[in-house]
């Protein structure tokens, strides 16, 4: 398989998890949060200012109505969000590498 | 597994936050000299997969969830270094865009999930070169190493927690590791699936499988 094409596909996979399949996720706490209830420390938890005016607050994407709806465009923009991030990030960390130069 | 702000102690942030920046940046360094051209797009599509998988939380036992960390399939896709980075970069999204795990526990965060789960995978993997020659062990070693990374990412959450002062060690340990036991189990099945994908259509992608001595 192309690299190109592999890539695309697994891009799509991502895709389609994070928005068909997120909205069917389990919504129990998770293991930490679920410590952090039982033991009773869980209200210790505060926002940090900065995550006020975070775009997408606990995975609701704003303005899309509905919680599968909201819930699968936030799985959406934070799936390429993170692949164009992560992508960007390699390109210039490899255009910085120091090369041999050709024989 | 995301640690909220307000858990940890700001000493224990700021010790976290330092040792975390300190080793990305090491980890930057050393990512340069694995990052061939193939490699520049796997890394986007890796952390895609992360961000995507860890949006799907199981459910475990009574009333709780869990959700796969990613570290040891970045890992074994990439190796440590680029694989820590790319955990990285998810979780700093989930933090500022998602409000998912704190702003000043992000170094803490980063070490409990990207980190330890990185070099524990390296650690798994550098002990099993001759397992790992074949798929099916490769794979068995991928569960193995999944297991183990989660149960050391809640150690570590534990050990921070304790050190801050908001719960003794004693209580939490055994609660985190009782859950997270439970939870390594879906770690591993996703990492074991995906890592199989992988190797069914390309497997020169697979750095764990390079990493073994097998010609692509």
């Amino acid at each position: 398989m192309r690299l190109g094409i592999f890539i695309g596909l697994a891009l799509a996979v991502a895709i389609a998890l994070a928005t068909l399949a997120s909205p069917f996720a389990s919504s129990s706490p998770d293991g930490l949060n679920r410590v952090a209830m039982d033991q009773g420390f869980d209200e210790a938890g505060t926002l940090h200012p900065v995550q006020e005016d975070a775009p997408v607050p606990g995975y609701a994407f704003p303005g899309v109505g509905g919680d599968r709806g909201a819930t699968a465009a936030a799985g959406l923009a934070g799936t390429v969000t993170v692949f164009l991030l992560a992508f960007g990030a390699a390109a210039v960390l490899r255009r910085r590498t120091p090369r041999a130069a050709p024989a | 597994m995301h640690i909220p702000d307000g858990y940890l102690s700001s000493e224990v942030c700021a010790v976290t936050n330092v040792g975390a920046a300190g080793i990305l940046g090491y980890a930057a360094v050393r990512a340069r000299d694995e990052l061939d051209e193939a490699r520049v797009p796997l890394v986007g599509a890796t952390a895609a997969m992360v961000f995507a998988l860890q949006m799907l939380n199981f459910h475990v036992a009574g009333g709780t969830s869990g959700h796969l960390l990613g570290a040891v399939l970045a890992t074994v896709l990439l190796g440590p270094w680029l694989g820590m980075l790319v955990v990285s970069v998810v979780l700093g999204v989930q933090a500022f865009a998602f409000a998912d795990g704190g702003v000043a526990v992000l170094g803490a965060n980063t070490l409990n999930m990207a980190v330890v789960g990185s070099l524990v995978t390296a650690a798994v993997l550098d002990g099993t070169k001759a397992l790992r020659a074949r798929a099916s062990g490769l794979l068995g070693v991928v569960a193995v190493a999944a297991w183990v990374s989660v149960i050391a990412a809640a150690t570590a959450t534990s050990i921070e927690l304790a050190v801050s002062g908001t719960i003794p060690l004693a209580t939490v340990l055994p609660a985190m590791l009782s859950v997270h036991a439970l939870i390594g189990v879906g770690e591993a099945a996703i990492s074991v699936a995906v890592v199989a994908s992988v190797l069914a259509v390309r497997p020169d992608l697979v750095d764990g499988r390079r990493a073994a001595g097998v010609p692509a």
